[in-house]
């Protein structure tokens, strides 16, 4: 216990000596969870919640006066491989469910991304990779987010204690459900700030036999993203799609590279990369390319360093993870380059749909040139990697038009009316005016979402 | 529903006015053109609504809810009105928002995967603008010919291809969106997930309770470059869904997998014979899609369980007439069962599949007490079950009985661990089974979301949730006199 991270940094509104002091406190049952929320709402005492704190990197510092981890709420409490459902507790590690579904020739398709190289966790930290809870709360996804979607198209159902300190639930455990609202899509994402999820039932598949990739290289990077755009519209089945600039890690650039995966049954792989192969030497823009392959292991390799961002993560650097049009990712990394960010190192996954962005670290991050660039091209902009210091004064999260902005505040008090859970996690900016009657007291805490 | 409220029904001639201001040629009133508005697809109830608007414009759209805001009139959307429980029903103090004449496809974006269309575009017209360059639109409810998209959004409209490729929310990319109140807002575009909450998520299947889509762009796939189907024959239920079963063990997500029963296989063999195996307990349609080589090793695999969990016919589709036929029974299944009835009630439940075998057996066990006959489609990969209710309307009781017993089927499916609609949406069918599956809570929870959305609880209300509160009752917290200590729990 003593290797987990410590607790993040204050913001500059909270007394530093107080937060290093912060207790953690580890719920070991639901009921448990909803004690420490009935508590904190009657204290109005601000709450930041983790797993095991893989990610609290992620977002804008939180403001907290207590830290609950979900990490003692441990457990698989349903598998049934051939119905694809899986249930556990949120604290249960990814890692233990990545191999019990692995016994069972199963998987979690979306492939949550490890963030361990991102935040630079230590060797004792990444054992477990995060729990499954927090994988959820952040929507993590991997290289096949074009086919197999992100944590919320896995997400069957939860269980969950709210802002308001009362236990419900959503969802179920079959995959066709259309009864009431769909709260899955909401919690998947949400960071932790509506309400603590307890119990996740997910959708599982199976884990594809086999699987190699195909590796086209003696392009222009312009070349390469045209490339990986036509691969999405061929019906060999391709399940990702990723370029990497010249001068990329990973050992593999020769100038720039696209890179296609195919995964499936031994026989129809085969057959499918000859396919492709074929398919783009015949295309005048591509006939120059060099055609090359990845085995097997060395393909798996290559794809878990594409889910992590290793391109980026591996040097230091600011980090940015851009979502955008498939067509506007070689614009949008110019006209970024055209404001005078100065990008250490990039690289494209899904088609062009995402960019990650290395940068020389400066105390605004480059936020607005950045962003003033993603909305000229539409997307969205996320700061996933600064200090802490940094992530307090500039939006961790793309900035919503005003109308926007406001439904997502109403939203937000509609589970937590209080912002007691993760404070500030989506910025300052963000947290809603809170008209409670009980605000007249004057717990320091009140001034900070007024400020 | 809740009864008409006469401060909105006095105010119908202003009301009407203030509509034509802003929709000079789309305000429908007179009783006789109001009628086709009547009833969406779940025909057992009917209402005239109080006026019926066809906007054009999102600026119209925008107007029309800002002045149903201002003069708190309630507001029911509709697309093609083919819901099926009631999603669209008019109420008889609220404007019928008719989305027909948001007919365009506004962008087709092939680079990109993506098609920009307004909402009342049908399902399967999006597929038609793109098939000619080798692409489709995943998500197909049996009414795609007719459904709109914008329906489809509401509902989260399923298919028979989900298992592989998913809902309705599986396929949107970006939302248009106005609120009651007139607020217009832009959701997601062509870009995959949204940075803060997914608020695209959350309205699809929201059942036009929280706002009013403008424009939705969905994102398309290329076409299988092949599909095959196989048709198996099986002694009974149990060993059909036992092989579905064994299937999805073996790691096979086929594109459709589907399973009927005897009393629909003989319907459908009654109505257009299509080579079903009139002996076999039940019947299951396994279809595979991808590339040639690949369906052809599953197509051997899918065989090989097959005969292992012991059907007694099986059948590989050589080319496309056989595999259409295979699926014509299927498709046909509910006009078949139409054909017996002489009415019949669709119902919409998903289980765990294994418990398919017990639940059937309930079913026949109802059946045979309220002396009802029942026909099952089933969506076998995913565990939607359609029981279809044989009755007879002109015989006094019997709707009521097959509503009774209709419901009874649902609380069976909840009972075992499923859940009380698959596909077919709340509605005003379900609603007051709700409270079978969610505590007080859970549903005041998602009041409470509608609060964001639509506080005056104007949008579409009688439908979704049995009781209304108001949002200043729902938004009251219940916090303990003084302060609670902070419980004693492990920390570090």
């Amino acid at each position: 216990m003593a290797d987990l991270p410590s607790p993040e940094q204050p913001a500059p509104t909270a007394a530093p000596n107080e937060a290093a002091a912060m207790d953690i406190l580890l719920p070991r049952d639901e009921k448990d969870v909803l004690a420490v929320v009935e508590a904190a709402v009657a204290n109005r005492t601000p709450l930041e919640i983790m797993g095991f704190g893989s990610k609290t990197g992620l977002g804008g510092p939180v403001t907290a006066e207590k830290c609950l981890s979900l990490s003692a709420l441990s457990g698989v409490t349903l598998y049934e491989p051939a119905e694809l459902v899986l249930r556990a507790h949120a604290g249960t590690p990814l890692r233990e469910i990545q191999a019990l579904l692995a016994q069972n020739g199963q998987e979690l398709a979306f492939e949550p991304m490890d963030h361990g190289d991102l935040y630079g966790l230590t060797k004792n930290d990444r054992i477990k990779g995060g729990t499954i809870g927090g994988t959820v709360a952040v929507n993590a996804s991997g290289p096949r987010r074009i086919r197999a979607g992100a944590a919320r198209d896995h997400l069957l159902g939860f269980q969950a204690v709210s802002g308001r300190g009362e236990i419900f639930k959503s969802g179920g455990r079959v995959m066709k459900n259309v009864t009431g609202y769909d709260l899955s899509k909401l919690l998947a994402g949400s960071h932790g700030t509506l309400a603590i999820m307890t119990e996740v039932t997910l959708k599982v598949l199976p884990r594809p036999e086999n699987e190699e990739s195909v590796v086209v290289s003696n392009l222009t990077e312009d070349q390469a993203l045209a490339l990986l755009r036509m691969a999405t519209g061929l019906p060999y089945d391709i399940s990702s799609f990723s370029c990497l600039p010249e001068g990329s890690l990973l050992g593999l650039a020769r100038g720039p590279i696209a890179i296609l995966r195919i995964e499936g049954p031994h026989l129809s792989v085969q057959k499918r990369k000859e396919e492709i192969i074929t398919f783009f030497r015949k295309q005048a823009m591509f006939a120059k390319g060099q055609y090359d392959l990845l085995q097997e292991a060395v393909s798996r390799e290559f794809w878990s360093a594409v889910r992590d961002a290793l391109p980026v993560t591996a040097i230091s650097g600011q980090v940015w993870r851009l979502s955008t049009a498939p067509t506007e990712a070689a614009p949008l990394v110019t006209a970024i380059h055209a404001a005078g960010v100065p990008i250490l190192r990039w690289f494209y996954d899904w088609a062009g749909g995402l960019i990650w962005l290395c940068i020389e670290p400066s105390t605004d991050a480059h936020a607005e040139p950045i962003r003033a660039a993603v909305d000229r091209f539409g997307g969205h902009a996320t700061l996933m990697r600064a200090d802490d210091c940094i992530r307090a004064q500039t939006p961790v999260f793309h900035p919503q038009a005003t109308a926007l902005a406001a439904l997502s505040q109403r939203v937000k008090l509609a589970f937590d009316p209080l912002s007691l859970l993760n404070r500030d996690k989506f910025g300052k900016n963000f947290e809603p005016r809170i008209s409670d009657p009980k605000s007249s007291d004057s717990k320091p805490e009140q001034q900070t979402h007024n400020s | 529903m809740p009864l008409p409220e006469a401060a909105i029904l006095t105010k119908r001639q202003e009301i009407v006015a203030r509509l034509q201001q802003i929709v000079p040629n789309g305000v429908v009133h007179t009783e006789r053109e109001m009628r086709v508005y009547e009833c969406d697809a779940l025909t057992l109830y009917r209402q005239l609504p109080l006026v019926v608007v066809l906007p054009e414009t999102v600026e119209q759209v925008s107007q029309i809810l800002r002045v149903a805001q201002d003069m708190n009139v309630k507001v029911v959307p509709r697309g093609s009105g083919t819901s099926l429980s009631g999603g669209s029903l008019p109420l008889a103090d609220a404007i019928l928002l008719g989305m027909s004449k948001f007919n365009r496809v506004l962008e087709i974006d092939y680079e990109n995967r993506c098609v920009r269309v307004q909402p009342g575009v049908t399902n399967s017209a999006i597929t038609r603008a793109v098939e000619d360059e080798g692409f489709y639109y995943a998500p197909d409810p049996s009414s795609q010919i007719a459904c709109s998209i914008g329906g489809n959004v509401a509902e989260n409209s399923g298919g028979v291809h989900c298992l592989k490729y998913g809902l309705t929310t599986n396929n949107i990319l970006g939302l248009e969106v106005v609120l009651m109140g007139g607020e217009i807002l832009r959701l997601g575009g062509k870009h995959l997930d949204s940075d803060l909450y997914d608020l695209i998520g959350v309205l699809t299947g929201s059942e036009g309770l929280l706002g009013v889509i403008t424009e939705v762009t969905v994102r398309i796939l290329q076409k299988p470059a092949t599909a095959r189907g196989i048709l198996l024959g099986f002694p009974t239920v149990q060993d059909g869904g036992d092989c579905v079963a064994e299937i999805i063990a073996r790691g096979i997500i086929p594109g459709g997998l589907e399973m009927m029963d005897k009393a629909s296989i003989d319907a459908v063999e009654a109505f257009q014979p299509c080579g079903y195996p009139r002996d076999a307990g039940s019947l299951v349609i396994v279809e595979l899609d991808g590339t040639e080589a690949e369906v052809n090793v599953l197509i051997d695999r899918v065989a090989d369980i097959a005969v292992k969990k012991g059907a007694t016919s099986l059948k590989v589709s050589e080319n496309e007439a056989e595999r259409l036929r295979f699926w014509s029974g299927r498709k046909n299944a509910f006009p078949a069962v139409g054909a017996i009835g002489p009415d019949y009630l669709c119902m919409d439940g998903t289980i765990p599949r294994s418990q398919l075998s017990y639940v059937l057996t309930r079913m026949d066990q109802l059946a045979a007490q309220y002396g009802l006959r029942v026909a099952n489609v089933f969506h076998a990969g995913d565990g939607n079950l359609h029981p279809l209710i044989l009755y007879d309307s002109s015989k006094p009781g019997d709707s009521e009985k097959a509503e009774q017993f209709g419901a009874d089927i649902l609380c069976l499916c909840v009972e075992v661990g499923g859940v009380l609609t698959g596909e077919h949406g709340v509605g005003v069918e379900k609603r007051d089974l709700m409270d079978r599956m969610f505590n007080e809570i859970d549903l005041q929870q998602q009041e409470r979301l509608k609060c964001a959305f639509d506080p005056a609880h104007r949008l579409n209300p009688g439908k979704v949730f049995p009781t209304l509160h108001r949002c200043a009752e729902l938004g009251r917290m219940h916090v303990h006199n003084g302060q609670l200590p902070f419980p004693d729990l492990p920390r570090f």
